[in-house]
């Protein structure tokens, strides 16, 4: 297994299309790295070019100490798992996890051994003797996991891999992942849109947008202080309720008067906006201690929790998640009042995070 | 949870079991059908039943006042004329009909070879302007081949490929080539490019990936584009009458048109000569005939 280092990274298309404008990552060794963020945002150009299908503009790669900019794919001595699992449909299910090793010449018996591994550990002895269009979404996904997992490679490439899959099988296969990669200690990077997949599966995340990285952090941090604005949009559900504030008289106040615990160190004369997260804020039964007036518009009965969309008088109306058991009617006048710690605030004009 | 987009939308569309309902006619327009269905497969098919009738038929009857259409004399002669020349060589026509499998044989081959790695770029690459770039190779299709007849020639006669079978396999490779990529690159499209990227993975050239696995898938595509090309060049008159004029050269087309003109025309002749010529190209389409069907319904449909 090895690190990976992205230096400077640019892709350009002979079209003119920037996919990636400048990407620095470094991935380490034995760690589970999620590249997040919508389509378009070079996420998956840039996953290419470490494998090695897509030639960067500018920028280096290195994968272990190996510079790799020069190498085809085959010598970079990674494994790749495709969206659409990209299974050879002639060869059953044996041969297509044998096929990469007979492509290095490997010695048979050694090629038997690889395979017998890999199909225990995915668990696909009764599958070896199947053509792919025989096998079930989940268990061709299993089987690209495996042709992966045999080639023993110093990196995984995961491009979307549980994108196609329904979504109880999504579920287990992530554990799956999760699990394989733990107990391999494999450097494994990433790539999703899914950002449940990316808090469950990463130890670190990128969040990309328009062919740059926003920001680079563990599952917590990206959700509890996203880096940028775009960044606070993107992650959570439901989403972050963005607040126009003022800093006055030492405390950090929105509109309709909402009290905010202030960070220290807010930069004066600029326009600001906090991002509150619906479970920082509480919806009370009206005139409680410390809540300003505000008025129930809807409710979203989730079984679990209640997502209430309060008006308090700003321009845009805040969510709210609140357990079950606290409930209020629709267009019910209550309270609302911030509960959680201090929140992040950014500047509206650079849509960075200032404090 | 967040819903993602492709949950969304990526499940299977529902299939409509219900039968498309009958807009108008009930039981009538069934027979309505049949009737119009008859009468175009008569209007189609009797000038080929009756070039069949006449190439089995004696010249006297052909050539009897009212038509004989059942009662006359079966003779094969008309299609021993086509081979053999009246002194016992090889006939005029039938090194025609050699020049034609050769011609069109060739430029189809020759179309295919060029056409098919063309359209897997074009499906692959992004390129500087592909769009334009296919536009422009499409464009080249949108004038009447005719128009372009003297501007070849001339060409032709300056660097001697006038009367010569490498021009009609030139001047039909070039017709075919824009063909073979627009249809190919329907059938590339749809052979997902992650085969290749896996393959180079796994430690193969980009060239071999495509030789070894986006190939084999295209094999149906492949037919049923050579298919289309090969009656082009096949069935190819205007040029062929142009650029040839020796009878060794000569392709059938022109030949079959040469033989009206004189003061007797030997419509038994004209006959069979045109059953022989019609009788490869139906015979091949049969043969393909599932890869035709499936190769063009393949290609049209687009997810």
């Amino acid at each position: 297994m090895a690190g990976i280092e992205v230096t400077a990274l640019h892709k350009r298309y002979p079209d003119g299309t920037v996919a990636v404008e400048h990407v620095d990552l470094s991935i380490g060794d034995g760690e589970l790295f999620v590249m997040l963020g919508p389509s378009g945002c070079g996420k998956t150009t840039t996953l290419r070019a470490i494998a090695g299908l897509e030639r960067q503009t500018t920028g280096d790669i290195r994968i272990g100490d190996t510079l790799v900019n020069d190498l085809p794919p085959a010598e970079r001595d990674i494994a790749m798992v495709f969206q659409f699992y990209a299974l050879y449909p002639h060869l059953r299910t044996r041969d297509n996890l044998a096929f990469p090793l007979r492509a290095e010449g490997l010695p048979k018996p050694e090629v038997q051994a690889r395979v017998a591994e890999a199909a225990r550990l995915m668990r696909l002895d009764p599958l070896l003797d199947r053509r792919p269009r025989q096998l079930s979404g989940g268990e061709q996904q299993r089987v690209a996991l495996a042709r992966a997992l045999v080639r023993r490679p110093r990196a995984f490439l995961m491009d979307e891999p549980l994108t196609n899959l329904d979504a109880e099988l999504r579920a287990d296969m992530r554990t799956e992942i999760k699990h394989l990669q733990g107990e391999l200690g494999a450097t494994m990077v990433y790539v999703t849109h899914d950002q449940v997949e990316a808090m469950s599966l990463g130890h670190r995340i990128a969040i990309l947008n328009k062919g740059r990285v926003e920001q680079v952090g563990t599952p917590l941090e990206v959700y509890d202080r996203p880096a940028s604005l775009f960044c606070a949009a993107f992650i959570g559900s439901p989403p972050i309720n963005l607040i126009e504030v003022e800093v006055a008289d030492g405390s950090l106040r929105g509109q309709g008067g909402l009290a905010l615990t202030p960070p220290s160190g807010l930069p004066r004369d600029r326009r600001l906006v906090a991002g509150v997260r619906p479970e920082a804020l509480e919806v009370t039964a009206p005139g409680a201690e410390r809540s300003i007036p505000a008025r129930v518009v809807s409710a979203e009965w989730l079984g679990d929790e209640i997502i209430y969309v309060v008006d308090h008088g700003g321009q845009r109306d805040v969510r709210v998640r609140m357990p079950p058991t606290v409930r209020f009617a629709a267009d019910a006048p209550v309270g609302l009042r911030h509960t959680g710690g201090t929140p992040a605030v950014y500047d509206v004009r650079t849509e960075e995070l200032v404090a | 949870m967040a819903v993602s987009v492709d949950e969304a939308v990526s499940a299977a569309p529902a299939r409509d079991h219900t039968p498309p309902a009958r807009r108008f006619g009930g039981r009538g327009r069934p027979a309505l059908e049949v009737v119009l269905l008859t009468v175009l497969a008569v209007v189609m098919l009797f000038p080929v039943l009756w070039m069949i009738e006449t190439s089995i038929k004696d010249n006297r009857d052909v050539y009897a006042i009212p038509a004989k259409f059942f009662d006359f004399n079966v003779t094969l002669d008309h299609f021993k004329d086509v081979f053999v020349a009246p002194d016992g060589g090889r006939s005029a026509l039938s090194v025609s009909f050699l020049n034609s499998v050769v011609v069109a044989g060739v430029s189809t081959v020759l179309a295919t070879v060029l056409g098919v790695p063309a359209a897997w770029a074009y499906s692959r690459f992004t390129l500087k302007a592909k769009k334009d770039q296919l536009f422009f190779i499409l464009s080249t299709r949108f004038m009447p081949p005719v128009v372009v007849v003297i501007p070849i020639f001339l060409m032709y006669r300056q660097v001697g490929l006038i009367d010569s079978k490498l021009g009609l396999i030139l001047i039909y490779a070039a017709f075919n080539v824009p063909f073979t990529i627009w249809m190919m690159k329907g059938f590339v499209d749809e052979v997902p490019a992650e085969y290749e990227d896996a393959a180079m993975l796994d430690g193969y050239t980009r060239l071999q990936a495509f030789w070894k696995f986006t190939l084999p898938l295209l094999v149906p595509g492949i037919a049923a584009t050579a298919v289309f090309a090969l009656i082009f060049s096949w069935n190819e008159f205007v040029f062929a009458i142009f650029l040839t004029s020796s009878d060794e050269v000569r392709t059938a087309p022109p030949a079959i048109a040469g033989l009206i003109g004189g003061t007797t025309v030997d419509w038994g002749l004209v006959a069979a000569a045109s059953v022989v010529f019609a009788l490869p190209v139906l015979v091949f389409a049969y043969l393909v005939r599932k890869h035709l069907v499936a190769g063009v319904t393949l290609g049209a449909v687009r997810r």
